[in-house]
């Protein structure tokens, strides 16, 4: 309503008080870009979008299938380990198992190690606000106000550190990766630090202060499922240990579906791995502590490397091209109808 | 609202106190006059007013008003001057409330009152199901924030509203009264006024309660009063004491002593009736209407009168009538209504079906998956999880129907009345009026208007008559030729003539003729005679208060208009007494003697007066009908007969009313015998009637023809323009009149609503039902003969169901016709079976004309239309006898700037001027409607493509009622992302402007067949949604399903996804608003694009980190924003989302416009290839009539004023300046105010 520009040259005071102004935008004369649907721009439109779509289509297909992954699913691979944690009052029993595959092929670059669940769902609302965000920023909070029920203390008013269902779910699989090199075994040297976004290691998980982590989480109990309470969690690295283990870290960021994947460890690139994962043997080392077969889920392990667009996964590229193809088509169709419209207009107009 | 509500109750008073005072003198008389002619005229009126009136009492029985119930009084008593006695029975006092709510009991009541409307109610209910914690899905903030907005802002609106009737009441209720108490006249306020006190007015007060007049200053104890606010008649009534107490005077003692007791009937709404009795001193007294004074009405030309009060405040009779005003509603209300029932049923069935997903869930999954998400407290089987996440899914699917629309829909309304208001093509300089939206909820009506009903006297024509062009033995003057001889067309810059040399000349009068005054100058005999002529023969009463200033009263505007026209040539009409004219004829003062008046009826259809002129001739003036007047023309008359008569011709050819006038020079002896046997005639008591008319046509024979006039009923500017406009816009129109059938014709002629090129014009007339039956069926016969079929689908229709009133289909006539019906017909035509014909046949023609019409039957064709057809109805009219069919119609409008205002006052819009009516229609009605329903598609989709993405998210997320987006967008999304673009396209959008939409009011009609919003459309908008919907959720879902970053991290949990989901949802509908948008003022891209930054802004400030670390609870995303969106494939997939949901829909709006062009589509293209041409001349070009019918004379179809001025009955005390020989050298400088 700012733009009250006359038009034409005031009239002086003697103007009727209640003739309304002649202000462009009271008089509904406003400037304005009036665009139409024209055969131009709907044609080019088609015609760029889908040459665009196709291009970048191209593109994403071609640098999806440049990415190695492997993926071995060990759910039942342990058979007797499933079956152990089927019962949950072996909580405590450790149970290894280990998987073996050959690489053909070196694998060069950043290689990543991701563990996968099938069927678990993490998006699940009453799973998604189970947690207690303030805690894990290190506040001294009453977590009976949070979601956290029933993850929140033990009867005898412990109360759990961290609460909820989403830590107290937190997958306790360790797994280690190890290179067959002429029957002498070398552990893959991999990183388990950052993993996890800056934001959340800085910024959303913080230790509560005090002199050591141990004293800090007096008077909390770790979750029922856990094996060590949180001020464990990693032993050798202060930085990683308590609210602000990456494992933990990672875990807490729930995912969007039930089928998901979440960075586990990355190789680092020393040694015979400078330059990625070279091709031989391998072996997984798994400690199975986190059962699945109870709700039907399943765990893999993915070694992966990545490109600028991502993972292995073809959808992007497929879809791009074709929405690229289909919006081409169309406007070669919308031409034709154009076309044989006008064709008709001045057969008739003649 | 409040400068709106400000403006009008400033108008109002103004109106009632200024517009008056200057009239008074002249309204007295015409008071007086009046009261005298219902004695007189009554008999030719009876037979008709009998019968409507009966149908009006049977009609009332069932008053369209709010009736309160008032059983507990059966009858009222009171005691003049005694209180205590008549505290007994707890009358209402005389203070009024109009206001609803007070300081304390605003809260509870307004709320109470807001959760009444549907929508708010659901809201409660949804904030309620959110309190409950198993079920609540959603964070309490996402229906508080925007019901506590909306709540807010009706609140205010309501309370500024009532303080400003807190504000009026007081004002009504502290007005000063001078009240009787204990014998001395005290003042008091209002509303301390108590039935059965005595109160005392003055001249112009206000009546302060319904009184019984006691006495007056007036003789006979007369009080004038006008009563414009009751029934919006401007002429003075008069009110008359009952003897007894006119005794009373003004005697103080003689007041306080009065005990009179009075029985009456309860308070009731009846204007015109009132029965009671007065017993005092043993006698009994009947007391009726005319002894009433009602509250509304003011005191005029009346010094005091006294007055005992019988109804007080809300028991009077304008507060008994000022029931609420039917609240209107439009079509597209009403369709939302439904529509809003429909999506609550869609609701209800998504719910329904994740509900019972979710129990297969929970069975068959999330029984398992208790090891890690053990059920919620209380749930204990799958089925009853089921019944909970029902409702949470009730709550989170609630943005289907969100409460933002209906205040998106005021606020657009609003908007677009206020361009109303501003428009300066709607404003008429003349008399200051800008146009009016007095209702702000109707706009996009304007948009759908099939009917237009039209008032004709002030709405079609000025009410001005017009001494527009004359014929003077055998000469044509009025018109105006150039050098060549060629006629000039007249228009504002045409010279007029100057009449300076006549200082009692009505300023006001136009003529551009200089002819004719040339020959006055000159002294022509011919042309003398004619302005005597016109200056003697007529019945009109001169009003001179100050000298010069000299005002005619005549009964009919015609005949004013003629003595205007003499007045201004020179033969000025004076003064009158029974037996004499003052007539100033080229300044020289004569006073003629009025032997005789022969007056006007519908037989005669002339008048004559017999006069002496100073110098002793005695001579017959007359002017009559053409076609009356020619058989009475002596033979010698003959060639100017013809010369006449083409002149006739002409003038009829211009619809120009025209009469012959002629004279006759008497014998002396002849006409003393003459005299004699009228009088004796005239005191005759049997046959009266007859014997006089026999006498008449005696004394009215070869007659020496003197010439012609024509007379102009003024049109409105631009009316013949305008309904051609109309018509072209495919809408009806039908005027209804009180005037009678020739003159109405004649306006349907002069407007082109007629006009000879119609196949047809049926005129129904009928007496008898039987009669406007057959009448009505010939008609129809004629238009369409297999109407009559058993095979019309009509008739078929109605024999499947038989009796409900139901919708007829519109009905194509084989021509264009025109349709004719006088009052009395129109009373049968519109009883019980009738109704059906009259509708059938009147609605296949183009135009129908109801003429002599009362009130109610303006109300009662209104009514019909709006039962029988689907259609959307507009009422016009300027007077108080439209109200009625201004309140019935969906949308009523008032022509302001007239004196009564009562039609603009019950009216939702009002203007000055019929011709912008096309503008109010065309241009602001379409613009109105297209935006309102550009509007609801946009936001119908925008809510589908929000809320349907959840739907599809619980098929992946166990049917948990999780939420796809972040509960604050939630909030946001309809209050602050997307409300801005759509309110801007809403208030902004055009798609041609006005000057096209003028052009081809074709455009018009897609409005009216409710082509751009209806259930169709709205299922269209629904796909689409769904649609949208989809890509928004699968083609993220699919881009980031088992992928990662580019950096390795996972990229699919879950506040990554919420956020690229709704920023791709954001985007998309940002795009979409930026498709329908079809006018992009500075204005809408500021919106457009300030709402999406002020999406990014506000979503990168919520994840910040400061934000998380003060309110770590409220915002858990922290971080997400600058982790997803540095993602190439974020944006790929972002892009390609936009590209699937927004580029189907223009190549399919682009092919449709292609292969099945809408007729409106097809204007809209010529309108592109015009605009690429110099724009057309705009249209001026006036429309001549071609019609060679000649029509009617110009008098009022009452009986004329003769008798009574032969009586003298009417006569004021004298003027003092009528007899003065010469005009007053100054007497020029007075502004005169003439007819």
């Amino acid at each position: 309503m700012k733009n009250k520009t006359s038009f034409l040259p005031q009239e002086g005071e003697a103007r009727p008080s209640r003739c309304p102004d002649n202000s462009a935008f009271k008089q509904q004369k406003l400037p304005a870009w009036k665009p139409q649907l024209t055969i131009a721009s709907v044609l080019s439109s088609f015609f760029l979008i889908g040459a665009f779509c196709l291009s970048v289509g191209v593109c994403l297909i071609l640098s999806a299938n440049s990415v190695r992954e492997i993926q071995i699913d060990y759910s039942d691979k342990c058979s007797d380990c499933s079956k152990l944690r089927e019962n949950s009052s072996n909580w405590n029993k450790e149970c290894q198992c280990s998987v073996n595959f050959t690489l053909k092929e070196d694998i060069v670059g950043d290689v990543f190690m991701y563990y996968g669940l099938q069927n678990f769902y993490q998006n699940h609302r009453r799973y998604v606000i189970s947690r207690s965000d303030a805690q894990l920023l290190g506040r001294n909070v009453n977590i009976q106000k949070s979601y956290c029920a029933p993850f929140t203390t033990y009867r005898n008013g412990t109360p759990m550190a961290p609460c909820g269902a989403i830590a107290n779910s937190m997958f306790n699989d360790s797994i280690d990766l190890f290179y067959n090199l002429n029957s002498s075994v070398i552990q893959v040297p991999l990183l388990k630090t950052g993993n996890s976004w800056w934001t959340d290691k800085n910024v959303k998980f913080r230790n509560p202060k005090s002199y050591n982590l141990s004293s800090a989480f007096a008077g909390t109990a770790r979750p029922p499922y856990w094996q060590k309470p949180v001020y464990l969690l990693d032993e050798e690295d202060e930085r990683n240990n308590g609210y602000v283990n990456d494992d933990f870290i990672i875990w807490m960021r729930v995912s969007a579906f039930a089928t998901f994947r979440n960075l586990y460890r990355r190789v680092r690139h020393i040694r015979q791995f400078t330059d990625g994962l070279p091709a031989g043997n391998y072996t997984f080392h798994i400690s199975y502590n986190f059962p699945v077969t109870k709700f039907k889920g399943r765990k893999r392990v993915i070694l992966s490397t990545v490109v600028w667009s991502g993972g292995s996964n073809p959808f992007l590229g497929i879809a791009y091209v074709v929405t690229g193809t289909a919006a081409t088509l169309t406007g070669f169709v919308i031409t034709a109808i154009h076309l044989k419209l006008r064709k008709k207009k001045t057969y008739f107009q003649k | 609202m409040h400068r709106q509500w400000k403006k009008r109750q400033v108008s109002w008073e103004e109106d009632r106190n200024v517009a008056q005072l200057y009239r008074d003198g002249v309204r007295k008389a015409k008071a007086q006059l009046e009261m005298n002619l219902k004695r007189d005229a009554k008999n030719a009126k009876k037979g008709f007013y009998r019968y409507v009136n009966q149908k009006r009492t049977v009609s009332e029985s069932v008053p369209p008003r709010d009736e309160r119930d008032w059983q507990t009084e059966e009858e009222r008593q009171l005691q003049a001057n005694n209180r205590d006695f008549n505290l007994q029975f707890e009358y209402a006092n005389n203070s009024i409330k109009t206001s609803k709510y007070n300081f304390f009991t605003f809260l509870p009541l307004n709320l109470f009152e807001q959760f009444q409307r549907i929508a708010n109610a659901y809201f409660l209910f949804l904030l309620i199901l959110q309190l409950i914690p198993q079920i609540s899905s959603l964070a309490w903030f996402t229906t508080v924030v925007p019901l506590v907005l909306v709540l807010a802002v009706s609140g205010v609106k309501d309370a500024i509203d009532d303080f400003n009737r807190h504000k009026s009441d007081k004002h009504v209720n502290n007005r000063p009264v001078q009240v009787l108490i204990n014998g001395m006249l005290k003042d008091e306020k209002w509303m301390n006024v108590q039935v059965g006190d005595i109160i005392k007015l003055e001249n112009n007060n206000f009546v302060t309660a319904d009184l019984l007049l006691l006495s007056s200053s007036e003789p006979h104890s007369l009080t004038y009063i006008e009563t414009a606010e009751l029934d919006g008649e401007t002429n003075l009534k008069v009110k008359q004491a009952l003897t007894v107490t006119a005794e009373l005077g003004e005697d103080l003692q003689k007041l306080t002593e009065f005990n009179g007791e009075v029985k009456c009937e309860a308070p009731n709404n009846k204007l015109d009736k009132f029965t009671g009795t007065l017993t005092l001193r043993g006698e009994k007294y009947a007391l009726d209407n005319e002894k009433m004074l009602l509250r509304g009405c003011t005191i005029r030309n009346t010094e005091w009168c006294f007055g005992l009060v019988i109804y007080a405040g809300p028991d009077t009779k304008l507060m008994q009538n000022s029931g609420k005003t039917t609240f209107k509603r439009t079509s597209i209300d009403r369709l939302m209504n439904v529509l809003v029932l429909v999506i609550f049923a869609f609701l209800a069935l998504m719910c329904l079906i994740l509900a019972i997903g979710n129990g297969i869930w929970e069975h068959d999954k999330g029984y398992y998956f208790q090891v890690y998400l053990p059920w919620a407290e209380g749930v204990n089987s799958a089925s009853y999880s089921g019944f909970l996440m029902f409702w949470s899914y009730v709550i989170i699917l609630n943005t289907v129907v969100p409460i933002s629309l209906y205040v998106s829909v005021e606020i657009i309304r609003l908007g677009n009345s206020f361009y109303i208001d501003w428009d300066r093509k709607m404003y008429y300089p003349f008399n200051d009026t800008p146009a009016q939206a007095r209702t702000t909820t109707l706009n996009e009506e304007l948009g759908q208007i099939k009917y237009i009903f039209s008032d004709k006297t002030g709405t079609l024509t000025q009410n001005i008559m017009c001494f527009n062009k004359c014929s003077i033995n055998g000469k044509s003057y009025g018109d105006v030729y150039d050098m060549s001889g060629q006629r000039i067309e007249i228009n504002e810059n045409t010279e007029k003539v100057d009449f300076s040399y006549n200082p009692l000349a009505d300023p006001k009068f136009a003529f551009y003729d200089h002819s004719l005054v040339e020959s006055v100058k000159l002294g022509d005999v011919p042309t003398h005679r004619f302005f005597r002529l016109l200056s003697l023969c007529h019945t009109v009463m001169p009003e001179e208060k100050k000298e010069g200033n000299l005002m005619y009263q005549a009964q009919s505007p015609d005949e004013g208009a003629l003595v205007t026209a003499a007045r201004n040539f020179g033969f000025v009409f004076r003064a009158r007494t029974p037996e004499t004219i003052t007539v100033v004829e080229m300044g020289e003062t004569k006073i003629y003697k009025l032997l005789a008046i022969l007056d006007f009826n519908n037989v005669r259809k002339r008048m004559s007066v017999i006069v002496r002129s100073p110098e002793g001739d005695l001579t017959l003036y007359c002017k009559g009908a053409d076609t009356i007047l020619y058989e009475l023309l002596h033979s010698s008359c003959d060639s100017l007969k013809e010369e006449t008569t083409e002149h006739l011709n002409e003038f009829a050819g211009e619809a120009l009313r025209t009469l012959v006038v002629a004279y006759k020079n008497l014998d002396e002896d002849y006409f003393q015998d003459w005299i004699r046997r009228h009088h004796e005639a005239s005191t005759a008591l049997e046959g009266r009637e007859d014997k006089l008319s026999e006498l008449y046509e005696e004394i009215e024979k070869d007659l020496m023809l003197l010439g012609a006039t024509a007379i102009e009923d003024k049109l409105q500017d631009g009316v013949p323009q305008t309904i051609e406009t109309l018509a072209k816009a495919n809408i009806k129109i039908w005027v209804l009149t009180g005037d009678k059938q020739e003159t109405a014709m004649n306006i349907g002629y002069s407007c082109n609503l007629l006009n000879d090129d119609m196949d047809d014009v049926f005129v129904i007339e009928g007496h008898t039902s039987d009669d406007v039956l057959n009448e009505l069926r010939n008609a129809r016969k004629k238009m369409k003969p297999d109407s009559f079929l058993d095979s019309d689908e009509i008739n078929i229709q109605f024999e499947k169901s038989s009796k409900k009133p139901q919708i007829i289909p519109d009905e194509q006539a084989n021509g264009v016709y025109g349709l004719v019906i006088t009052g009395h017909s129109l009373a049968y035509a519109l009883e019980g079976n009738l109704e059906l014909e009259l509708v059938r046949t009147a609605c296949m023609c183009k135009v129908v004309i109801c003429c002599r019409v009362t009130p109610l039957q303006k109300a009662q064709v209104v009514e019909l239309v709006k039962k029988y057809k689907k259609a959307v109805t507009l009422a016009i009219g300027d007077g108080a006898n439209d109200v009625s069919m201004i309140k019935t119609a969906h949308i009523g409008v008032g022509i302001s700037g007239q004196e009564g205002m009562q039609a603009v006052l019950s009216s939702d819009f009002s203007f000055a001027q019929f011709r912008y009516l096309q503008r109010l229609l065309l241009v602001h009605g379409r613009w109105s409607y297209i935006r309102m329903c550009k509007f609801l598609k946009y936001f119908f989709y925008k809510n589908f493509a929000f809320t349907l993405v959840h739907f599809w998210y619980g098929f992946f997320s166990g049917f948990s009622a999780q939420t796809v987006y972040d509960e604050w967008f939630i909030t946001l999304y309809n209050l602050v992302y997307t409300s801005l673009p759509v309110l801007g396209m809403s208030l902004f959008d055009q798609d041609v402007d006005d000057r096209w939409s003028m052009l081809f009011p074709q455009l018009y009609v897609p409005g009216q067949q409710n082509l751009y919003f209806n259930k169709m459309v709205f299922v269209k908008c629904m796909l689409q949604g769904i649609y949208s919907s989809l890509i928004l959720f699968f083609i993220p879902y699919g881009a980031m399903y088992n992928t990662m970053r580019s950096d390795g991290k996972a990229i699919a949990d879950y506040q990554s996804f919420a956020l690229m989901v709704q920023t791709c949802l954001l985007i998309v509908v940002s795009v979409q608003i930026g498709l329908d948008t079809s006018y992009w003022t500075v204005v809408n891209q500021f919106f457009i694009w300030g709402s999406l930054s002020v999406y990014f802004a506000i979503t990168f400030t919520m994840y910040s980190d400061g934000m998380y670390l003060i309110f770590t609870a409220s915002f858990p995303f922290v971080g997400t924003a600058r982790n997803t969106l540095s993602q190439p494939n974020v944006w790929l997939a972002i892009f390609l989302s936009i590209t699937l949901c927004v580029l189907p829909v223009v190549g399919f709006r682009f092919l449709k416009a292609q292969l099945k062009p809408t007729p409106s589509d097809k204007v809209l293209l010529k309108i592109k290839e015009a605009k690429k041409r110099p724009p057309p001349p705009s249209p001026k070009r006036r429309l001549r009539r071609t019609s060679t019918r000649r029509s009617g004379y110009a008098f009022s179809h009452q009986h004329g004023f003769g008798a009574l001025i032969m009586s003298g009955r009417n006569m004021r005390p004298k003027s003092p300046f009528a007899t003065t020989g010469t005009f007053s050298p100054n007497s020029d400088k007075y502004k005169h105010k003439g007819l």
